[in-house]
């Protein structure tokens, strides 16, 4: 290749909010539900029904806005968009073309290469479609419009990206605010969001940008990479064989590391958006704004600088601890128990992480208390019980959330702290292993390990090995 | 007595006295329907074994004390698309032939708490796309005065069920002047309530910003109280509004003493018949008699109203009609080939060409490209024409014209030339557009005997100023229906 190619692109991120009740109708978003069974006339499209807006997916789209950087139209509209598809029962989607809820924002990106601000162009308010299933067996399709109607926001950025790795940061970084505001979970793998990639490639030091196209189907961070290297290379190739690039729709498919043309712009279909009559203005008045503004949580970058202030643990178990949001609040829960920072980040930094990549699970999946947590650390740092017990009781309270002081006392576990009797035990154990003495005493120092093990394994793993150490140098310098 | 001439007040008041039983009253309609429905058509459905068993309900409740209202155990008839809960709602549209909906319209129930028998359900233009209920899939509706005549539009099955006599009352739905251009063919009394008054929860659109629920009936006094009993702020409904007053009938005193009446000149103009403008002037002269103060003034952008309202309530139509495709209810073709074709094969056969027409005009309006000129445009005139009417209620109370420039059509005379249906909406439709709510009263017949109607308009949220000077005008004029002349 002998000319230089920079990459362009902007993504439009689909996300499903976390409200109890669908956009336009009171039937519930929870997931799973046998087929159209969280229906009603609403989002069935029955004729004669009427949609009335879900006040909670205003304020989460104003919350999302104001933590991007958005300015808010305080009196957007709801638009249609007509197009007909089984899975949409009025052949038109409820969306936002002409007034969406927030436009002009930006969010701060880090990669190697530095910091950087990516731009949000607009993000939308609009309703989710159903469900269309393909019954091969019956050669028919059914719909299920459970999913009909559940809110999302459409985030479409600035074509302001110029590479995999700063469209990943962007990703992650839209996550860490829209989970952290509660908004959403943001799963990629489950559908609560979804990134569509516009990219287009121009020679480097080029003025406009070059046709692009858009990459649907991408269900990870991975094939989010892949995709955009794949259609890079694409694209390069096609202009260097003297080719144009068309401007389409493609779709991913990430098992053959290759994607295919949906549709062309030429068969784009003319949506015929116009202003729904059905659904009044949405006013959003200074004092509505003020109130969300006022309910804003702290946010990752918030709260990573009080982190370094206010508990003095370093700054690498700060990005962790503040990489999911219910990590970071079980944390501060903790912390305020136990007031005591530093072992609390350790246990989340190693037992915790161990035990979850084990589980294969996510950080938002830890289930246990920070009260039991907290009564832990405190056994453990008053000694009550032993670092290895400890870690064995935590593993309980990581899949069970028992309570370690009842366990501890149930299972009887606490460390034999009775000096007396502990070094009448491992004067028992250096009587009945003369060898490991012996070696010992000719320079081989390692042999005291055998000698603890062999002595905690008597005491049947309670005593401290500290105090078991001391009193065994004793013994055998002595 | 003859019991099919009582108002709906009047028989709910005998009923209640126990002069009258429900199931009398309600077979007393049936009887009727009977004996001209095959003249008239002005029902597709009627539910006959449903009535009856609701006139016994009814008539147990007002024994027992629990229903008490003013319209109590009065049959009634519901336009054809009103979602009724199990009853067949079509929109007299093939596409919908078999369509029993799973609720029932807010208007609708609303009327049914009050303890109303529903009678059936009644015909119209198709999907309400026309001024004469000849676009219905299931036959025209004739019009009681003279059957050769339309009974207008589209509300048609409405308004010919009231003059015949074949139910007390009936509730219409006016888009362009679907209650009131049809009350003036039929000699009956109807309203177009202020945008937002009634719900729209449960009526099938046709142009969602324009459509109003309204009351069909036989004098003022059975339309004000209709309109309290359906009438209510509906939080189902984001376009109805929360009014500071729903007592209408308080508006029934007969007194215009000093009311302040415009008549704009433009209604008076080319097109309009000289029996139709004669009527209406006199009309004019006996509330001006009683005390009112007429006056004649210049309303601007009367000519734009057509346009703008065909454009705006086809784009919004070609959008809500989408949504009868053949994939969840309704009319599927038999035979079709994948999914393209089975859409385009029901919509081809399921729809009428009326029905086409608008839904093409819709689409045309709203695609890219063509949006700014005509959607955008037509928006903006709707604007202007709202605020043409502002100025006009700073001087007066009510606006006095026609409700249709003609007495009702010969029937098969209007569908071949639909530019001349439009342009008979012209003193409706702006009304529509600028929300406002309009009522027609019969005012006389022309010489061949067919029904005037007077069109009173009011200031949005003021139905009392039209109800008022309705009412105060009836009382100087002796009602006569087709069947008791």
């Amino acid at each position: 290749m002998s000319k230089q190619y920079e990459t362009v692109i902007g993504l439009e991120v689909h996300v499903e909010l976390a409200t109890k009740t669908k956009i336009f109708c009171s039937c519930s978003t929870e997931f799973g539900g046998a087929p159209n069974t969280h229906t009603c006339p609403v989002c069935t499209g029955m004729p004669g029904s009427l949609p009335v807006l879900n006040k909670q997916v205003v304020e989460y789209a104003i919350a999302v806005g104001l933590a991007t950087n958005c300015t808010i139209t305080q009196n957007c509209k709801f638009d249609r968009k007509n197009y007909f598809y089984p899975d949409n029962p009025q052949n038109y989607q409820i969306s936002q073309l002409y007034l969406p809820i927030c436009r002009n924002g930006s969010v701060e990106i880090e990669t190697e290469e530095g910091k950087k601000s990516i731009g949000i162009h607009e993000i939308h308010m609009e309703e989710d479609a159903g469900k269309l299933i393909h019954d091969d067996w019956d050669d028919c399709s059914l719909v299920d419009f459970n999913r009909s109607g559940v809110p999302l926001i459409e985030i479409v950025s600035e074509p302001d990206m110029r590479s995999a790795e700063e469209v990943i940061a962007y990703l992650e970084k839209l996550r860490m605010i829209i989970q952290y505001l509660g908004a959403s979970d943001c799963k990629l793998n489950e559908g609560s969001m979804r990134a569509d990639v516009n990219l287009s490639v121009r020679e480097l030091g080029a003025e406009e940008f070059g046709t692009r196209t858009e990459m649907k189907n991408l269900n990870s961070f991975k094939a989010i990479a892949r995709a955009i290297e794949s259609e890079r290379e694409r694209q390069i190739d096609l202009l260097e064989s003297g080719e144009e690039v068309i401007q389409e729709t493609r779709r991913w498919d990430d098992t053959k590391e290759y994607s295919y043309a949906m549709r062309s712009k030429e068969d784009a279909q003319d949506y015929r958006y116009f202003p729904d009559p059905d659904l009044v203005p949405v006013v959003i008045s200074d004092e509505w704004l003020e109130e969300v503004r006022k309910r804003q949580p702290e946010l990752r970058d918030e709260k990573m600088a009080r982190y370094a202030k206010e508990y003095e643990i370093p700054e690498y178990d700060i990005s962790i601890i503040t990489s999911s949001k219910h990590l970071a609040d079980i944390f501060e829960e903790t912390v305020a128990i136990c007031n005591n920072p530093k072992k609390v980040s350790n246990w989340l930094m190693v037992e915790t992480m161990r035990l979850l990549k084990e589980h294969d699970m996510e950080p938002e999946d830890i289930r246990f208390s920070p009260a039991n947590l907290a009564k832990l650390i405190e056994l453990a740092e008053s000694k009550v019980i032993n670092s290895s017990v400890a870690k064995e009781v935590f593993e309980k309270v990581f899949d069970e959330d028992i309570n370690p002081e009842e366990y501890v006392e149930k299972h009887g576990l606490k460390a034999v702290n009775d000096e007396g009797a502990l070094r009448a035990t491992i004067e028992k154990i250096v009587e009945a292993n003369p060898q490991s003495v012996e070696d010992y005493r000719n320079g081989k120092k390692k042999a005291i390990g055998f000698l603890v093990g062999q002595t905690m394994k008597e005491m049947k793993g309670k005593a401290d090995p500290g105090m078991i150490n001391q009193i065994l140098t004793d013994i055998l310098e002595g | 007595m003859d019991l099919l001439s009582l108002t709906a007040v009047e028989l709910s008041k005998k009923i209640k006295a126990k002069e009258v039983t429900v199931i009398e009253a309600t077979k007393a309609v049936l009887n009727q329907i009977d004996k001209i429905e095959d003249k008239i058509n002005s029902y597709v459905t009627v539910d006959k074994e449903g009535a009856i068993k609701r006139a016994e309900e009814v008539q147990k409740l007002i024994d027992d004390g629990s229903l008490t209202g003013p319209l109590a155990g009065v049959p009634v008839a519901i336009k054809d698309n009103m979602c009724t809960s199990g009853m067949l709602t079509t929109c007299s549209s093939k596409i919908l032939e078999n369509f029993y909906p799973t609720y029932t319209a807010e208007a609708v129930l609303n009327l049914e708490k009050a303890g109303v028998v529903i009678i059936g359900k009644t015909n119209m233009d198709e999907f309400a796309m026309g001024s004469t209920t000849e676009t219905s899939a299931y036959g025209p509706t004739r019009n009681p005065w003279n059957t050769e005549h339309v009974p207008g539009g589209s509300s048609g099955g409405s308004c010919s069920a009231v003059s015949a006599n074949e139910c007390f009352f009936a509730l219409g739905s006016d888009t362009g002047g679907s209650i009131r251009q049809p009350s003036s063919f039929c000699g009956v009394t109807g309203i177009k309530p202020t945008y937002g008054t009634v719900s729209r929860y449960g009526l099938i659109a046709y142009g969602s910003s324009l459509d109003q629920i309204g009351p069909v009936a036989k004098d003022v006094t059975d339309c004000a109280t209709i309109l309290e009993t359906i009438a209510s702020y509906d939080k189902k409904d984001s376009t109805s509004v929360a009014r500071e007053d729903y007592n209408f009938t308080e508006a029934l005193v007969d007194d215009v003493t000093g009311m302040k009446i415009g008549i704009p000149k433009d209604y008076f103009g080319e097109g309009l018949e000289p029996e139709v403008k004669e009527a209406v002037l006199a009309a004019a002269k006996e509330l001006e008699k009683k005390g009112a103060i007429i006056e004649e003034f210049d309303l601007g952008l009367v000519d734009y109203a057509i346009p703008a309202y065909y454009v705006i309530a086809a784009a919004e139509a070609s959008s809500n009609l989408a949504r009868f495709d053949g994939v969840k209810y309704g009319y599927r073709s038999e035979d079709y080939n994948g999914l393209h074709n089975m859409y385009k094969k029901t919509r081809s056969e399921g729809f009428g060409p009326e029905v086409k027409r608008r839904i093409m005009l819709g689409s045309f309006v709203l695609s890219s490209g063509y949006y700014d000129a005509y959607y955008l445009k037509a928006l903006r005139t709707k604007a202007l024409i709202k605020q043409e009417f502002d100025k006009a209620f700073e001087k007066y109370d009510v606006i006095l014209g026609p409700a249709a420039p003609t007495t009702a059509p010969k029937i098969g005379d209007s569908l071949s030339d639909p530019i001349k249906m439009y342009l008979g909406d012209i003193y409706t439709i702006s009304v529509n557009l600028a929300g406002l709510p309009g009522i027609s009263v019969p005012c006389g017949v022309d010489s061949k005997g067919l029904p005037i109607g007077l069109q009173l308009i009011g200031d949005c949220f003021k139905e009392k100023n039209i109800i008022r000077a309705a009412y105060a005008f009836e009382q100087t004029r002796s009602y006569t229906g087709p069947f008791d002349k």
